[in-house]
C-alpha cells in the first residue's frame, strides 16, 4: 500500500497548532472533516474512539513518530492524514521522546489488512532517517505531498 | 521446550565462541488475534525481545527483521493466520524464544470481539 492510497491531500497539515495529544488529534480529524473524508456529525465519536484506543498504549512508536488510529462504522474505506508538529507533542511515545510526525488512520471496523498495510507502509518509510528529517522540515503541505510521493515512487523500484 | 529446534542456517561454524554461545534457536508461531501484528501486539513483542540478551528475529516469507524494534516489526504487515519463525541468538535463546511464542500462544491478550485496534 502506497500513501497516496489512504492520505487525503487536503488533510495534510504542516504546522499544527495544538500542543496538546488531544489537541492535535482533534486537529487532524477536523482536517478530514474539512477535506470531506469524514461526517461532520462523526468527528467527536473518532476522536473519542482514537483518544481510547491511545489509553490502552500509546501509539507514539518512537523516533519523533505517532500513528494514532481507530476503527470506525462511518468510513468506508481506509482514510488518513499526515500532520508535522514543528515545536513537537508530548505523546508518552515508547521511547519518551515528543512526537514531530503525526499519520492518522481511520479504517472501516471489518478492514484489519488494510490498517495492517498502511502501518507497513509507514513503518517502512520511516526507517529512513532523510525521510522523516525532511518531512520535519516540511514548509508547507505541497512539500509533505511531494516527500510522500517521492516515497512512493522509491517503493515501486525498490 | 516443544517446538525449539537449532537453525542450521550456514550462519554458524566461524569465529572463536563455543557452540553454546553461538547456536540460534528457532520456532515457528502463528499470529493467532484476529488483527494481526498492528500496532499494540507489535509494542508488547519488542518490549518482551528487549528483555532478553539474544539477538531476536522474525523472519516471514521473504523478509527479516529485528524483533526489538516496533518499526521493523510493523513492516512484516503479519495478518491473522500468517506463519512466522523467531530466531534467538545468544546465552538466553531458550528463554527468550519461549517468552516470545508464549505472547503469540495468548494472542496478545487480544480477543477477537474488541472493538478497539
Amino acid at each position: 500500500m502506497k500513501f497516496s492510497d489512504f492520505v487525503a491531500t487536503d488533510a495534510i497539515r504542516a504546522h499544527v497548532a495544538a500542543g496538546s495529544k488531544e489537541g492535535v488529534i482533534r486537529e487532524m480529524v477536523q482536517a478530514l472533516v474539512d477535506a470531506g473524508r469524514i461526517a461532520a456529525g462523526e468527528q467527536e465519536g473518532i476522536v473519542k474512539a482514537i483518544m481510547k484506543r491511545e489509553d490502552l498504549g500509546s501509539t507514539g512508536i518512537g523516533r519523533g513518530v505517532a500513528v494514532p488510529h481507530t476503527k470506525h462504522p462511518s468510513v468506508d474505506r481506509l482514510v488518513g492524514t499526515v500532520a508535522v508538529s514543528p515545536a513537537g507533542i508530548e505523546f508518552e511515545s515508547l521511547d519518551g521522546e515528543p512526537v514531530h510526525l503525526l499519520f492518522l488512520l481511520v479504517s472501516p471496523p471489518d478492514r484489519p489488512g488494510d490498517h495492517l498495510r498502511a502501518l507497513e507502509n509507514i513503518s517502512r518509510q520511516l526507517r529512513d532517517d532523510t525521510f522523516c528529517r525532511l518531512l520535519k522540515a516540511a514548509k508547507g503541505p505541497v512539500d509533505i505531498q511531494h516527500l510522500l510521493e517521492e516515497a512512493d515512487a522509491q517503493g515501486v523500484a525498490s | 521446550m516443544s517446538g525449539i529446534t537449532t537453525c542450521d542456517d550456514g550462519r554458524d561454524g566461524s569465529g572463536g565462541s563455543t557452540a553454546a554461545e553461538r547456536a540460534t534457536l528457532c520456532r515457528e508461531v502463528v499470529v493467532a488475534n484476529a488483527h494481526g501484528l498492528h500496532a499494540r501486539p507489535a509494542d508488547l513483542l519488542a518490549r518482551e525481545a528487549r528483555r532478553w540478551q539474544s539477538r531476536i528475529e522474525l523472519v516471514a516469507d521473504a523478509q527479516r527483521v529485528d524483533g526489538k524494534s516496533i518499526l521493523e516489526v510493523l513492516t512484516l504487515a503479519a495478518e491473522a493466520g500468517t506463519r512466522l519463525v523467531v530466531e534467538a541468538t545468544g546465552p538466553d535463546a531458550g528463554e527468550a524464544l519461549e517468552a516470545i511464542s508464549r505472547l503469540f500462544e495468548l494472542k496478545f491478550n487480544e480477543h477477537d470481539n474488541e472493538r478497539n485496534s
